[in-house]
């Protein structure tokens, strides 16, 4: 019983700290890091079908080596190595583990415009192309409206994943809701209460945004 | 209007270099309708497909209209405007409404204003009786009425001359006559045709010349009656002998 009022104790006392500074940090980073992350993610996928060898190489790298390494290491890169970069900048370490966050994210997302556009019937292509179309009037008018359908549903996957990936990110203690129960778990010693609450934010923030997703993932399929 | 000299292609494969078509020799004249049957992977559609230049070939030459579309300095695309091509599976545009489908291609090419491209494709809808779909999407259309679909969204570019890819086999058997009409309605308004088909009826009653491709060559040519009751090569005597039972 003084589990459940240690964590009602620790709701009243410290509220603010995880459900304002914490899931607002949260919500933020993992807004910033999808945004970034759709862009850097475009820009990979253009550089890996390019016509120039070295582009294509650049891409194929960048994504090889995120993939194929521990997000938290890259974080850690993050945070030592873009305010050597970026001197002038004087990034605080928000925002260094952000950029390595979004460059994270752009390799997933690269892929994922890459299944999704692959995933288009190539009928659809022969079509446009057989009636005069450029190829660029080909990606633009059949096979990007058609690709969206199976991209947009899973940038929003990846938005709930990286909603849960920056906990990765509070080692460097940033602020978002992993960050508050380090700070309340240290002036409380209540661990397992704490860890209650951290759970229960991150479920409910999951399900209410695959809820959403599901509604919207509904509705594009609705006008197919 | 279609020349092809001593077309050459291969493909791929993971068992290697698969030679699918071997040195084809042909010339379809305006105004033709030619139909090209025969056994399965004989390389029939590689050729069509060839004529505008999905697949590249590896060699030999293509003209069109006189021009060597070959030539890797022309540019394909103005040339495929006048080359309208019929797919097996339809490949109508499943995000796009009926009127937009067939107004899609005019509108870009810079073909035609909007407004012309929708009152030529409500006249096209009108002929083959799609009319009051025009606004629905495909996915309401059954096959027979995607595959027309699909013939008029070529026709709307004006094309000058049709090139099917098995037009009817991926169709339920009630809905082929309703294609092979629409098709029979183009060849009397004149339009060059070329059609891969296994419909041997249909061949023998609308081509002026049937081509049998066997093992990446035209291994016979000639008119529909002399190709159907006396051929020569013992390989299109065989192929016959399946299908017509
Ligand atoms: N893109 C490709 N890559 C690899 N092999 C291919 C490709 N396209 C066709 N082939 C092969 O080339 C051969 C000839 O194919 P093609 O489609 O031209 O035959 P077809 O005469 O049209 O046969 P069908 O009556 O079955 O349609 C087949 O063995 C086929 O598997
Ligand atoms: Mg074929």
């Amino acid at each position: 019983m003084t589990y459940f009022k240690n964590i009602w104790k620790i709701i009243t006392q410290y509220g603010d700290v995880f459900f304002i500074t914490g899931v607002s940090n949260t919500l933020l980073l993992a807004v910033i890091t999808v945004g970034f992350g759709v862009i850097i993610g475009l820009a990979l996928y253009f550089a890996r079908k390019s016509r120039f060898s070295v582009l294509r190489g650049i891409g194929t790298s960048v994504v090889g080596v995120i993939r194929g390494t521990p997000m938290l290491l890259q974080l850690y890169v993050g945070y030592f190595l873009v305010p050597k970069m970026l001197p002038f900048f004087n990034p605080t370490p928000f925002i260094s583990v952000a950029i390595a966050l979004c460059i994270n994210s752009g390799c997933y997302v690269s892929e994922i415009f890459r299944s999704g556009i692959q995933a288009v019937d190539p009928g659809q292509t022969e079509a446009a192309r057989s009636l005069g179309l450029t190829s660029r009037q080909t990606m633009q008018k059949i096979v990007l409206p058609q690709a969206i359908k199976n991209i947009l549903p899973a940038l929003g996957n990846e938005f709930i994943m990286i909603v849960k990936d920056t906990s990765l990110a509070s080692t460097f203690f940033i602020g978002e809701v992993m960050t508050s129960y380090a700070i309340v778990k240290g002036q409380t010693y209540l661990t397992f209460e704490c860890l209650t609450i951290v759970a229960i934010i991150y479920f409910v923030l999951t399900f209410i945004l695959t809820k959403v997703l599901g509604l919207f993932e509904r509705r594009l399929q609705a006008n197919d | 209007m279609i020349k092809t000299v001593d077309l050459h292609k291969s493909f791929d494969t993971k068992d290697g270099k698969l030679h699918v078509l071997k040195g084809v020799n042909e010339h379809i004249a305006k105004g033709e309708v030619v139909s090209i049957i025969g056994p399965s992977g004989g390389g029939k559609s590689t050729f069509l497909r060839c004529l505008n230049l999905l697949e590249i070939p590896d060699s030999g030459q293509i003209f069109f209209e006189g021009t060597e579309i070959t030539d890797k300095n022309i540019d394909i695309n103005i040339h495929r405007q006048k080359m309208g091509m019929v797919f097996q599976h339809f490949n109508v545009f499943p995000h796009l409404s009926v009127l937009n489908n067939i107004t899609l291609a005019p509108v870009m090419t810079g073909k035609k204003s909007q407004a012309e491209a929708i009152e030529m494709a409500e006249s096209l809808l009108a002929r083959i009786g799609l009319l009051e779909k025009k606004d629905e999407y495909p996915r309401k259309l059954s096959g027979g009425q995607k595959q027309r679909l699909a013939i008029v969204r070529a026709l709307a570019m004006e094309p000058d001359v049709m090139l099917f890819d098995e037009p009817t086999s991926a169709l339920d058997p009630e809905m082929v006559g309703e294609v092979l009409d629409v098709i029979k309605g183009l060849v009397k308004t004149g339009m060059t045709c070329v059609i891969v088909t296994h419909e041997m009826g249909f061949c023998r009653e609308v081509s002026n010349r049937i081509l049998f491709m066997d093992g990446g060559i035209i291994a016979e040519a000639g008119k529909p009656d002399e190709i159907m009751l006396h051929p020569q090569n013992p390989r299109t005597k065989d192929f016959l002998s399946k299908v017509l039972y």
